[in-house]
């Protein structure tokens, strides 16, 4: 089986965000593998485990520097990976259909990972508009997953922290939630092994994307400002107690 | 001419969710005609509630029993209601129901989606939503013929605007509602001791690496169920297993917006206030005043969380 992983090549969540030209973020900043894409990596190596013949293959839509992050994914575990090169800025929908072409064109998926969400964007849709594409089933925010002959079996995590339970033919789109597994750290060899594993480059003009009249742009970026002006509450334990429930009472009206 | 919109109702056993209604004040701002989409309750009984906040219409998509849960044929059933009632824009809920639904409808008829929007402004198609983290509010213009907006759980602040409402039925055709390859084994509503939803709750109660060990979060649920409040937890105390996960707040975690946010003995780690940096009010409590938490706040108490909790729920 062919275990596609669509991993992103996003800023470092510690990162001090810099907006430039009103739109764009100055990108002179450590990027990395997108958290959730690190549990859909995990998972396909798991399932690896124990298919052996499975093979993994991570895409990125991205710069050329995001082979950085696809080496990450190969450093994980990943067999082999594909780069789909733009310098452009693409909505969902476009990067939807450029993962899909990619892949169609590298070979017959018998299951697709993505993260449940990306931490720049934060869109949540990748993985539903790459299924409908192929009109494959679809599940997100996965925290456990069971792979039988020809289906695969989901909880998937609703806050309050019960889950909803699906069965899905294969093949599939899943979206990792972090409950699903601890990231596999690479070791130094793992590393080195990953040095010399292929990363396929494929020119995003060439994938022939349609242009669709639906479509999401960034047209401004604003720093979300601190506005909070603190106010101290002091006194003994007691009276700051006090303080509290009033300030609850009168002020906030939750009690 | 007036614009149609679709908003999908969320209720829990039967009754509505406050949490609608900010949504329909927000959908409701340039006065368009507001359908309200009822799929797993009586629309009857939700009339009244609906009408004081804007809806002139209400639909009730009645699916058969057996189908209520399946996110796939709920898209479905929505997709077919905004061909029925033309439809140009339609909102839900930024929960973890919206999460499972909204993308599902985006995808099948390749509209622009944004969740976790806390503006919409339907004359331009712009709407605000956070990105990097939440360190940025990103606003974002969409161009297609219906726009999908997941909108964040109390970020609007409801109003009431009386009108009156009419039921129409929306009978769906089986035969448009396939569910190819995916088959609900369960869902979780089922369950009646699930704690309340973080997500929607008015006031959150959150413990860090401050509070020490597991049993004094019991601390915080005591004090939360005087106060209605949900239980949050920083990664640390969820990784040090005094919390499920299903508790974090934050970047990896639920992103919230209450009225009231208590955060104790959390330090305000960069990717905790990605989760409630838009709660209202925040209330710090924390032995060091140097605490990012505490100068990113509205209300600081440098003090031992575990002496004012307890006394603070004796109060309530
Ligand atoms: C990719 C990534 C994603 C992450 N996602 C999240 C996330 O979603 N949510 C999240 O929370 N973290 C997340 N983290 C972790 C985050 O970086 C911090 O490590 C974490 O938030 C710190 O938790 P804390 O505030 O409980 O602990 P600390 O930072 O150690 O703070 C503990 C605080 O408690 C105070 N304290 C100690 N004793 C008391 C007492 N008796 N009374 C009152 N105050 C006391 C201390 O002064 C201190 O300020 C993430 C990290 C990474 C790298
Ligand atoms: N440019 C991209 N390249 C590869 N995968 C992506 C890209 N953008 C999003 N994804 C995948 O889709 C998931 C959800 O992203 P999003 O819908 O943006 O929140 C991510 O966790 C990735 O797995």
């Amino acid at each position: 089986m062919q275990i596609y992983v669509c991993v992103k090549h996003v800023p470092d969540s510690v990162a001090h965000i810099t907006i430039v030209d009103k739109n764009h973020i100055d990108e002179n900043l450590t990027f990395l593998l997108n958290p959730y894409d690190e549990h859909a990596v995990t998972e396909a190596v798991r399932i690896k485990d124990n298919l052996p013949g499975t093979e993994i293959i991570a895409v990125c839509l991205g710069k050329d520097d995001a082979e950085k992050t696809l080496r990450s994914a190969l450093a994980m575990g990943a067999d082999r990976a594909i780069l789909i090169v733009s310098d452009g800025n693409h909505d969902s929908i476009e990067t939807a259909k450029a993962l899909k072409a990619g892949i169609e064109q590298d070979g017959k998926p018998g299951l697709i990972f993505t993260g449940k969400e990306s931490i720049d964007a934060e869109g949540m849709q990748i993985m539903f508009r790459i299924g409908a594409l192929w009109d494959f089933p679809v599940a997100t925010n996965v925290v456990k997953l069971d792979i039988e002959t020809g289906r695969a079996v989901v909880d998937c995590e609703l806050s309050g922290g019960t889950a909803n339970i699906y069965e899905l033919s294969l093949p599939c789109v899943i979206g990792a939630g972090r409950g699903l597994n601890t990231p596999r750290y690479p070791t130094f060899p793992d590393i080195v092994k990953s040095k010399k594993k292929l990363v396929k480059k494929i020119a995003f003009i060439d994938l022939n994307i349609k242009i669709s009249t639906a479509s999401m742009s960034i047209v401004e970026l604003e720093p979300l400002g601190q506005t909070r002006k603190p106010k101290e509450i002091t006194g003994d334990a007691g009276e700051v107690a006090k303080k509290i429930v009033k300030i609850l009472k009168d002020e906030a009206k939750v009690i | 001419m007036m614009k149609n919109i679709g908003i999908i109702i969320e209720t829990d056993n039967g009754k509505i969710k406050e949490t609608n209604f900010g949504m329909i004040t927000l959908a409701g701002a340039n006065k368009p005609q507001l359908f309200a989409f009822v799929m797993d309750a009586d629309a009857r009984a939700l009339k009244e509630d609906l009408e004081s906040f804007g809806i002139t219409k209400i639909v009730d998509i009645s699916l058969p029993p057996d189908q209520q849960n399946n996110p796939m044929v709920r898209a479905q059933a929505i997709i077919n209601a905004i061909k029925e009632f033309n439809i140009c824009a339609v909102f839900g809920l930024s929960t973890a129901m919206g999460k499972d639904l909204l993308p599902r409808i985006a995808a099948l008829i390749e509209a622009p989606l944004i969740m976790d929007c806390f503006h919409v402004d339907l004359e331009q198609n712009l709407v605000k939503t956070s990105q990097y983290s939440g360190k940025t509010i990103a606003t974002i213009k969409l161009t297609g013929d219906v726009l999908i907006l997941g909108v964040r759980p109390n970020a609007i602040e409801p109003i009431k605007a009386p009108e009156s409402a009419q039921i129409l039925e929306l009978k769906q055709d089986g035969i448009h509602l396939v569910s190819k390859g995916f088959r609900v084994i369960r869902t979780g509503g089922a369950d009646k001791s699930k704690p309340i939803d973080l997500v929607e709750v008015d006031v959150i109660i959150a413990g860090g690496r401050g509070m020490k060990n597991g049993e004094n979060f019991t601390l915080l649920s005591e004090c939360a169920e005087k106060l209605k409040a949900a239980v949050g937890a920083s990664r640390v105390a969820v990784d040090s297993g005094w919390a499920p996960y299903s508790m974090q707040v934050g970047q990896t975690g639920e992103k919230v917006s209450p009225r009231v946010y208590i955060a104790c003995g959390l330090s305000g780690s960069i990717q905790h206030f990605a989760g409630m940096k838009t709660a209202r009010m925040v209330i710090a409590i924390n032995t060091d005043e140097n605490a990012a938490i505490m100068s990113n706040c509205d209300y600081y108490v440098k003090a031992d969380a575990l002496e004012i909790i307890p006394k603070l729920t004796k109060l309530l």
